[in-house]
Order: C-alpha cells, then sequence, then structure tokens
C-alpha cells in the first residue's frame, strides 16, 4: 500500500516529520517497507534558456546558454526539437543522478562543444513517457527555485507493508485513523458530498444469484453529459506517485477512490450498455475482454455484471473492456457494490487476476461506505467531467449489524502484562471508531463495520495494545520450573542425534537433501505413490516424497564427483515417506561412500592405498549407526541380499527376529547407477531407526556384577571346508554353541577359495576364544571341546574339517 | 711376569678384540669353558701342594673372577652396540603424514547442529521437543490455526499440495511448524513448554528462500503466560543463540491468523560490516521471528477453554539464525550437499554443543 505524504494530510493534521510518522506507523502494526523522501528531485533547478544558437557541427543539435537566476548562464548542448531561447525548463548541473535514463552527469563535449549540464524531458525526470521535447514551463514559472517543489515531485512516498487483516488501511483514509488515535495528529472529517440531482437513473440492474451473500449490495448511479477528458494534475500526479499511470477522469477517479477510501468503484458507459445489467454467475465458457486487454474465460464461481452483449465486467475484479469509458463516453454509470471476500479470492486466483480491486475486495470493503462512496465519487466525476447525476439507486443491500464484544478490560493485563487504564482503553477504542457503551470494568465494544477483522477479545487487547505501544510491555521471566528439567528429548530424538554423531565419528559428512525428488528416482527406490506425488511441485524434478535417502545421497555423490571430488562418504539422517499419513513418515539414517572413502581415508597414501569401497564398508557403517542407537546388537541377523536397488549379491538385510527389518546395506546395482548417472564404486545403506524397539525400563540403572576369571584365556584354531554358499554366520553360531560358557569369541580369520578344494567350496578358518571359569582346562577338556565344536559346525553347514 | 699374569694378559686382549657376541663366546669357552684355559688351571689346584696352593688358589680364583667380569662387560657394551646399530637401521622419515582420524574428517551439518543448540538452551528454560510430520491435512496446517476456508493469509504460505485423494481430501506439505501446537494441545494437558524443530515447505526459492527450510516453533501454555514473558523468553533465547551479552529487540504489531495480539520481531544489529551481522550493537533493524498469544480459536482447537489458559507461540527460521551466526551467504548451498560447504560450515562429530561448555567454539 503507496500513499504520498501531502495526500495522507488531506486527511490528517499533524506537524509530525515524515521520520516521526514512519516511525509510529511501524510501532502501530502499519510496518513501513520502504520511504521514497524524494531527495534525488533536489538538484532539478527552474531556469531560462537565454539564448539558442545552432550548433557549428551538427544540424539537430543547439547550443543554450541558460540561466538558473543567478545571473551566470551555462552553456548547454541540446537536441530537442522545442529548444529555444525564452523557454522556462528544469535543469540538471553536472554531477545531478538523472533518473529517467539512469546517469549521473559530468561536463561533456559534444561534438565539439562544452555542455554543462542538461535540460530535461518530462522522461528523464520519471515524470511520464513524454520525450518528444523538453519540459516547457509556463512563463510564470519562478526561475532558481527548486523543480520538484513547483511540479510537485517532493512530496514523499510511503511503502507500508500491510497485513492481510487490515483492509480499512488499503485506504489512506483508514491508514489517518489509525494515526490519529495513537496521538500523531487529527483525523479530518471529510465534507458530506453535495451537488445536485436530477434525473432518474433509469438503468435497471437486478441482482439474479442463488447466494445473496455473493453481491450483498449494488449501488448505482447515472450521469448524464459528462465529458471524459484528462483529470486533473494534481490527482494525476498523485496516482503516479502511487505507480498508477492515469487514463481519463472517470477512469482516474474510481482509481482514486480506491486508494483514498479502499472503495472500488467501477463505471461502465452507459450507451455501450445493451438492455439491463445483471448481477449472476457466469456460464461455464463464457468469455470476456476485460480491461486489460485480455481475455478470459469464466466459470460459474465468477460473478458477473452482464447484459444483453454478454459479460460486461468481472464482479469486483476488473471491468470489461466493451463497455469501458473513452474519451467519447457521455453517460456513464457509476458502480459501487459489495462482494464475497472468498468468493473474490477463488475467482481472481483462478482466473490470475491481480487489481487493486481485488485486494481490497478479497480482505473486505467497509459495507456502510457504499452509497457514501457513490456519492463522493459522483461529486468528483461532476467536478472533472460535468454532467447531470441522477437519482442513485441500491439493490440487495440489507444493511449492516454492528458485531459487539463483551470486554473486560482486564483482558489487556492478562494477555499482555501491560497496565492500561479503563480511560486509557475506551479513549483508544473510540479513536478508532469503536462504540465503547457501559461502565465499569466490562464494557460492550460495538465494531466499525469497516473492521471485519476484529471478532473477540483478543482482537481488542491487540487494538489497546498497539496503540498504547508494544515498547511498553517489559520482559517477565517465566516462572522457573522450580527442580532439574527431566529428560526433555524422546527416544527416537535421542536415536537420531546419536545416528548423527556416531556416523560423523566415522569420518562422513552430514547432508541435508530434498525431500522430493524425480518420480522416476522414486520408483526405483520404490516409492512414486500417487498420494505422494505433489500437485504443484516447484521444479519437475521435485516431484515425489522421497521413499528413501539413497537417491539424494548418491545424486550428491555424483554432484561432488563431477566437481573433481570423487571420494565422498555422506550421510543423512531424516524423514522418508511410505504414504502420507504421520506413521508413514520414517525415521531413516542413511548413507553412502563412494571411490575409496573408507573408514580410515581415502585416495593413495604412502602407507597403502584406500581400497574401493564395498558392501562391507556399508556394512560397518549400518551395524554402527543400529549399535549407536542402543540397539542390544545380539540378537541381529544378517541376510544375504537386498531390495533391488543393490547388487543382488553384494547386499544384505538386517533383521531382528524373522519379521522386523532394521535396514539394508550393499554395493549398488548398475541399473541403479545408470539411472541416477553416477559411476561406482559406491555402497550405501539405510536403516530404520524407528523401527528399533524402546528400551526396557530397567529397574536400576546399577550394571549386573562384572565376573572376572582368574585363568589365562585360550585360542584354538579350526578350518571347515563349506559349500560357498554357506554363510560364514553359520559357522559363527555353530561354534559358538558347542559350549555357551567356554566359547567367549569367535573370529573368522581367514577364507580361501581355490580349485584346491573343489568346485564350489570355500574354506572358512576360525579362532575360538576359550575362557575357563572355575579351573585351568586339561588336554581332555579342550579335546571334549574341539570335538563338540567340529561336530557343530560339520553338522550345520555340510561341510568337514580341513585336514 | 708370571705365568697367570702372561695368561691373564692374553685373555684381556682377545676380549678386547672380540668384535661380537658371538667372538666374546668363544673367548669365554676358550677360557672359562669346561676345558678353557682358566678352568685347566683350577683342575690343577688338586695336584698341587698345599703350599703351593695357598699361593696359586688366590691367584687363579682372581684371574677368573676378573676374566669373568671383563667378559661379562665387554657382552654388555656388545649387545649394546648391536642394538644402537639396529636402531640406527630402523628410523625412519616422522615427516611422512598420517591419516586423519574419521572423527575430525566427518561433520555435522550446521542445521542439526544448530538444531541441537537451540535444544541446549531450551532444555535450560524447561522446554521439550515436540515433532510432528511433514505432510499435513489441510485441518492442521490452516483450519485449526484460525485460517478461514478462503482467506488470503491462506495464500501468504505458497502452499505445496498434494493430488485429492477419493474423498476429495488434499493433502499438504507442512508450511510451517504450527500444526505441531494442535497435535502437542491435542496429546497433553497444560503446563506446556515445548519447542519444535523441524522441515517446512513453501513454493518459494531465491538466495534467501528455499522450498524446503527448518522452522522452529516455540509454544507456551499455562494460566499466566504473557507478553512479557514472550519477550523474556525471546530475548534470552537471542542472547545465548547468539552469544552475546545483550540484545535490542523490537516487536511490532502484526497480523498471523493463529496468534492474537502477533508481533513480527526485529533484532538491533550492525550491518555496516558487509555480510557479517553483530547483535548487540548497531543501528540496523533485521526482522528474525514472528510470534504473539496463541489465538483463542486455536486454544479451542485444541480443546482448551481461552478463559482459562493462555500463552503464546513464536516461529524462527532454523536456516535463517544459522546464518547469521554462522555466515552462509545463500540458503540454497544448505541442501546442496557440497563436500566443499559442508566441510567448511559443518561441525566436528564431538564438538557437542552445551551450556555449561559453551554452545560453540
Amino acid at each position: 500500500m503507496k500513499f504520498t505524504l501531502s495526500w495522507l494530510k488531506d486527511h490528517l493534521e499533524t506537524d509530525a516529520t515524515l521520520e516521526q510518522i514512519c516511525e509510529r506507523l511501524t510501532a502501530i502494526g502499519l510496518e513501513v517497507e520502504d520511504v521514497d523522501d524524494k531527495a534525488a528531485y533536489q538538484p532539478f533547478t527552474i531556469a531560462k534558456v537565454v539564448s539558442a544558437e545552432q550548433h557549428p557541427d551538427a544540424d539537430k543539435l543547439r547550443v543554450l546558454m541558460v540561466d538558473k537566476g543567478d545571473g551566470k548562464p551555462v552553456q548547454i548542448v541540446c537536441g530537442a526539437p522545442n529548444a529555444r531561447a525564452g523557454l522556462i525548463g528544469a535543469l540538471a548541473e553536472p554531477g545531478t543522478y538523472v533518473p529517467g535514463i539512469d546517469v549521473t552527469l559530468s561536463v561533456g563535449k559534444i561534438r565539439g562543444v562544452e555542455s554543462h549540464g542538461m535540460m530535461c524531458s518530462e522522461r528523464e525526470l520519471d515524470m511520464s513517457d513524454d520525450h518528444d521535447g523538453i519540459i516547457d514551463l509556463p512563463e510564470d514559472a519562478p526561475v532558481g527555485t527548486s523543480f520538484a517543489a513547483y511540479a510537485g515531485l517532493d512530496d514523499p512516498v510511503i511503502e507500508i507493508n500491510l497485513t492481510p487483516n487490515r483492509p480499512d488501511c488499503t485506504s489512506i483514509y483508514g491508514i489517518a485513523r489509525d494515526l490519529a488515535a495513537s496521538g500523531l495528529g487529527t483525523l479530518k472529517t471529510p465534507q458530506a458530498p453535495s451537488f445536485a440531482v436530477e434525473g432518474e437513473t433509469t438503468e435497471d440492474i437486478r441482482i439474479v444469484l442463488d447466494d445473496e451473500s455473493l453481491c450483498p449490495g449494488f449501488a448505482w448511479r447515472l450521469v448524464r453529459g459528462v465529458k471524459n477528458g484528462p483529470s486533473p494534475k494534481w490527482m494525476q500526479k498523485r496516482l503516479l506517485a502511487i505507480g498508477l499511470r492515469p487514463i481519463s477522469a472517470l477512469v482516474d477517479v474510481t482509481n482514486y477512490m480506491t486508494f483514498d477510501q479502499g472503495r472500488p468503484m467501477h463505471v461502465f458507459d452507459a450507451d455501450k450498455v445493451k438492455g439491463d445489467l445483471v448481477v449472476r454467475r457466469a456460464r461455464e465458457g463464457e468469455k470476456i475482454l476485460a480491461l486489460d486487454e485480455r481475455t478470459y474465460t469464466l466459470n460459474p464461481t465468477n460473478v458477473i455484471i452482464a447484459d444483453d452483449n454478454g459479460p460486461e465486467s468481472i464482479g469486483g475484479i476488473m471491468g470489461g473492456e466493451h463497455s469501458g469509458c473513452d474519451e467519447n463516453t457521455t453517460n456513464v454509470l457509476i458502480e459501487s457494490a459489495l462482494w464475497d471476500p472468498i468468493n473474490i479470492a477463488k475467482t481472481g486466483r483462478s482466473q490470475g487476476i491481480i487489481t487493486d480491486a481485488r485486494y481490497r475486495f478479497e480482505r473486505g470493503v467497509d459495507p456502510e461506505y457504499m452509497v457514501p462512496g457513490l456519492e463522493r465519487t459522483t461529486e468528483l466525476v461532476l467536478e472533472m467531467c460535468g454532467g447531470k447525476a441522477a437519482t442513485a439507486r441500491v439493490e440487495g443491500y440489507k444493511g449492516h449489524e454492528k458485531k459487539v464484544v463483551d470486554f473486560p478490560f482486564a483482558e489487556v493485563g492478562r494477555l499482555t502484562g501491560l497496565s492500561v487504564s479503563n480511560e486509557e482503553a475506551t479513549g483508544i477504542l473510540t479513536g478508532l471508531g469503536f462504540e465503547v457503551s457501559g461502565s465499569g470494568d466490562r464494557v460492550s465494544v460495538a465494531v466499525p463495520s469497516w473492521r471485519p477483522d476484529i471478532d473477540g477479545k483478543a482482537d481488542l487487547v491487540e487494538e489497546v495494545m498497539r496503540i498504547h505501544g508494544v515498547d511498553n510491555i517489559k520482559p517477565a521471566p517465566l516462572p522457573a520450573i522450580g527442580a532439574v528439567n527431566e529428560k526433555i528429548l524422546t527416544t527416537l530424538q535421542v536415536r537420531t542425534r546419536s545416528a548423527k554423531r556416531a556416523l560423523a565419528a566415522r569420518g562422513m559428512l552430514e547432508a541435508v537433501t530434498w525431500s522430493f525428488i524425480p518420480e522416476d528416482q522414486a520408483k526405483l527406490f520404490g516409492g512414486g505413490k500417487p498420494e505422494l506425488k505433489l500437485a504443484n511441485p516447484i521444479a519437475a524434478d521435485m516431484s515425489d516424497m522421497r521413499p528413501s535417502l539413497l537417491p539424494g545421497l548418491i545424486a550428491a555423490a555424483g554432484r561432488n564427483a563431477a566437481r573433481g571430488y570423487g571420494d565422498v562418504a555422506l550421510f543423512e539422517v531424516s524423514g522418508t515417506y511410505e504414504d502420507d499419513t504421520p506413521k508413514g513418515q520414517r525415521r531413516v539414517a542413511g548413507g553412502i561412500r563412494r571411490g575409496t572413502a573408507g573408514l580410515t581415508g581415502s585416495g593413495r597414501h604412502w602407507d597403502g592405498a584406500a581400497k574401493p569401497v564395498g558392501v562391507f564398508d556399508a556394512k560397518a557403517d549400518a551395524l554402527a549407526a543400529l549399535e549407536a542407537c542402543g540397539l542390544p546388537m545380539g540378537n541381529v541377523q544378517i541376510e544375504q541380499g537386498g531390495p533391488d536397488w543393490y547388487h543382488p549379491g553384494r547386499s544384505g538385510l538386517i533383521k531382528l527376529g524373522p519379521k522386523v527389518v532394521l535396514g539394508h546395506f550393499g554395493e549398488f546395482h548398475p541399473n541403479t547407477l545408470d539411472a541416477l548417472d553416477v559411476s561406482g564404486p559406491l555402497c550405501g545403506f539405510e536403516v530404520f531407526i524407528d523401527k528399533i524397539p524402546e528400551p526396557k525400563r530397567k529397574a536400576t540403572r546399577t550394571k549386573p556384577v562384572l565376573e572376572l576369571s582368574a585363568f589365562q584365556a585360550l585360542r584354538r584354531d579350526f578350518a571347515f571346508v563349506v559349500d560357498s554358499t554357506v554363510p560364514a554366520a553359520t559357522l559363527i553360531r555353530a561354534a559358538q554353541g558347542a559350549d555357551k560358557q567356554l566359547v567367549t569369541g569367535v573370529n573368522v580369520f581367514d577364507l580361501f577359495e581355490g580349485p584346491s578344494l573343489g568346485e564350489g567350496k570355500k574354506s572358512v578358518a576360525i579362532e575360538l576364544i576359550i575362557q575357563p571359569r572355575d579351573r585351568t582346562l586339561t588336554e581332555e577338556d579342550l579335546d571334549k571341546l574341539a570335538k563338540s565344536v567340529i561336530a557343530n559346525v560339520e553338522k550345520s553347514s555340510g561341510g568337514v574339517l580341513r585336514g | 711376569m708370571s705365568q697367570y699374569q702372561t695368561l691373564e694378559t692374553s685373555i684381556m686382549g682377545e676380549i678386547a678384540a672380540s668384535a661380537d657376541e658371538a667372538a666374546i663366546e668363544a673367548v669365554r669357552v676358550a677360557a672359562l669353558g669346561k676345558k678353557g684355559s682358566v678352568s685347566e688351571l683350577l683342575k690343577g689346584l688338586g695336584k698341587m701342594t698345599p703350599e703351593e696352593r695357598q699361593e696359586a688358589g688366590p691367584a687363579i680364583n682372581g684371574l677368573k673372577t676378573r676374566v669373568a667380569d671383563a667378559i661379562a662387560a665387554r657382552k654388555t657394551e656388545l649387545r649394546n652396540a648391536a642394538i644402537t646399530e639396529r636402531l640406527a637401521r630402523e628410523t625412519v622419515d616422522v615427516s611422512l603424514p598420517v591419516r586423519s582420524s574419521p572423527a575430525e574428517r566427518g561433520r555435522i551439518h550446521p542445521i542439526s547442529q544448530v538444531i541441537d543448540e537451540i535444544t541446549a538452551i531450551f532444555a535450560d528454560m524447561g522446554f521439550s521437543i515436540a515433532e510432528g510430520p511433514d505432510i499435513e491435512t489441510d485441518y492442521y496446517n490452516f483450519t485449526a490455526l484460525n485460517f478461514p476456508e478462503g482467506h488470503p493469509a491462506r495464500e501468504m504460505h505458497d502452499t505445496f499440495f498434494f493430488q485429492p485423494n477419493a474423498d476429495g481430501e488434499r493433502k499438504v506439505l507442512r508450511t510451517h511448524t504450527s500444526p505441531v501446537q494442535i497435535r502437542t494441545m491435542e496429546a497433553q494437558k497444560p503446563p506446556i513448554r515445548i519447542v519444535i524443530p523441524g522441515k517446512t515447505y513453501r513454493q518459494d526459492s531465491d538466495a534467501t528462500h528455499s522450498p524446503m527450510f527448518h522452522q522452529l516453533e516455540g509454544l507456551v501454555i499455562d494460566k499466566t503466560a504473557n507478553v512479557g514473558h514472550l519477550r523474556w523468553v525471546l530475548e534470552e533465547f537471542c542472547k545465548a543463540f547468539f552469544e552475546v551479552d545483550d540484545v535490542t529487540m523490537r516487536f511490532r504489531p502484526s497480523f498471523f491468523p493463529f496468534t492474537e495480539p502477533s508481533f513480527e520481531v526485529d533484532i538491533q544489529c550492525d550491518r555496516t560490516s558487509g555480510p557479517i551481522v553483530k547483535f548487540g550493537e548497531g543501528t540496523d533493524w533485521m526482522e528474525i521471528l514472528g510470534c504473539g498469544m496463541v489465538h483463542p480459536n486455536v486454544l479451542r482447537a485444541g480443546g482448551l477453554d481461552p478463559d482459562e489458559y493462555q500463552g503464546f507461540a513464536w516461529g524462527i527460521g532454523i536456516d535463517r539464525i544459522a546464518t547469521l551466526k554462522y555466515g552462509m551467504p545463500d540458503l540454497r548451498d544448505y541442501f546442496d550437499a557440497d563436500v566443499r560447504w559442508i566441510n567448511h560450515y559443518g561441525f566436528r562429530p564431538l564438538d557437542m554443543p552445551t551450556l555449561f561448555g559453551g554452545l560453540s567454539l
């Protein structure tokens, strides 16, 4: 919302400076976004051309001597056709910034003749598009004074960032009212419009709507015999200052009313209207050529004003070209109507039309100003265009019933901590147009018709508070909780943090990638469900909620590789989406390693180059993340093979019991890498942190008693030849199972496959750690244990002890 | 010179001449071994007369002791020389670089670190951390937060929508963390003191807007919380977070559908030194958050009586305050996973923000 200082002062009697006004506007909730104090126009001076000679070397240039009132004319080379001796115009001297051409002037030589400045055109001063010649002022223009002051260009422009709840401040009058209520001046009472009414408005307007709230009122009047020329300079200047293009008096008046009073108006050329005007829903597919010279295809959501020719205006949003006013208009039909805010918003949004009228109607236009607005507009039309005003007519308006709020003054203190006296609160509300009735600590407050945003007590508290001054509210400590705070994170939150720190401590970098990924990637990783597809993605490749963290991380590895960083280890702990319910949002830790970015480091090194990453790097990361989350690892099982996006022979599932899949890991399938346009070696993992069971609440924090054996631990080695497909885990489990008391650890220390073992066979060498409990073991004891280990392993693995 | 002296001189000469442990061992065997020269002399004692023995005994035994000591000393000398020589051979160039520790190489993303910093601060003020889903219903994201259907305020949110389901219901990506206010009120009775960090989404993209960003919501509900408390909480938070002794904040009346009264909050700062923003000094104002007293309709939506309960809420951009504190220039870089960026702006895994140790180094 833009306005000029002089325009504001039409409505506000005040001595406050521009700075004070701006400060107050922000303080009462009308945030000043921008102020143009027009200082840029200060250097332009009214000056008179003393002489104009032909340039010696250029046909179209003249050499002027220009006097700016000090009797010391300066020489200026000028190409304007109207440059002549005696002309009075606007002079810019060297050093001046000329806004219309975005140039700071300096002394120059034009075809060999020195030029000490410039006589400006209107376009060069950003006043209009006129560039046919330099500014040509009347003879009485005061030479030597500020051109900006003379031309009214020194009127500061203030722009406020208006919140959507304040339709009353879409008008300069409303802004003045707020400022006056805050004590920064006095609101001027506008004079009641006065003009003679002659004749009847014969044009009928009918409202034909299934829902009358779509158009709760329509007022109109005919003005006969107008002459529609340009609007007066003062009005044009104001409109230009706030960024509106003057068109003609009739159109400019409606724009002026929109800003001055927040009352959008419309004018029809009555002679172009055929038959009665009807307010109705548009028919599906009806078309209108609007004033912006675009054709809109309408639908029944849109409420229009139509005649026998069809749609003439989109109600409350934009008029039609056909019945618009032009220089030939002699009979004008002025419309002041009310429209349903929600329907205006819908129509504006669906048609993609943003206008000053829509801006106001969708926020809520003061219903009680519908008729006064028509009167004021008529008065302005008569002033500028002459003519005779016929009777005003009103259709559909049932009057406005004021909301009344039951208001205990104590609410102000309760919600804000301020202490404001009942008298002051009453004064503030009255100043804003509320009517306070009753007495004592609890009053009835009637809400003015221009404040549809006020609903209840809290809204009134805000009114009192913002005018009284928010700065008066002093910070007050929250009451202490009176104890050491309890644990404040949920188990999931604790696990999320632990997983992040654990993975970072493994040399990985934490990434945060997009929650939405391309559709093909989502499908590749088991997603792409219709309910997870955005209807309005910001880009085509950000269309689907990710089913997995991996595509984002793999793609990131690819981008880094393309920048020359091929050995990367990235992880993310965040959400993935199985469906669109809260439960469908998973908490996942995922990571990838590319190139040689293993745990100990990447790349070549004098002590041995890092190996290409592989399935076991990913497995170690996955298990580390789970372990960091506090999962007891004893019950975790690893199953060969993972989801489709992995290498089928180099991937695995991490399971807890037969049903719960806690995660997966592996090297990626070549097709996956192809689809993501990334080259390997690349491995990765995902673990589902939200699937880890909640730890059982222990009765005590005391750890179990530590039992230390006094006897030396022993190690014994065994090697078995088994089928290649037998998992090492089977051998480990079987060996452990031989004596759970004595065997405290089993390590696989060698793997061998070779022709000597036969096709499809491998040798697995294991080391048992044997911890005697209550006595030193004899050779007999050890033989017995060894036999039991061999028997167990051979039975479960189908292999034989390697001789 | 007696024969003993001659022998001693000879053996001592051999000891001194032995160059390694094998040579000295040979000398020892030759002198003190079973058939060694000194041992033979000792054996000869038995055949001597008592007189002869009285004289020869001490002489031979003295010779034996001296020879044995000399051999032991020479042995030690030779072993030390051998060790010294071996160690010299084993010398390496210790200037060769070693691999860095994974715990030093790894990085925590600034967003995670800042959330941990925020958690540390609010934990101290008695707050808990709540969370909620990214995919929300229209009800939780808008209606329950007092955004009337069709209200222009809904449009300010540039919402991402999903395709309508069979019932015509259209879910959204939450545009703010505020839906968790309602979810919390539904799940727990006041007093409530929570902060809600999380991902939020709006259809907007430039250097300071990203279609995905992070927000921190705060909610306090009890029977007395007012704007004064709100000011205190936010001032204390800003001081602690930006690690400055003092901040000046400006509360401007504003509008959010879910709070009434509502404020936008500016923080006084110095922006004269380029991209670096200094808080607690200067004459510029920077908008950093929105807040207000929870709207009565929102309390009602959460099942609370607005005449009995009251409270305040605020929302602040996590990425934004991370940027203000740590200086990342472009918001879009947060989500690009460029390892150079993460290495530079990320945090070491063991640098856990705490109040007792200071939030940052």
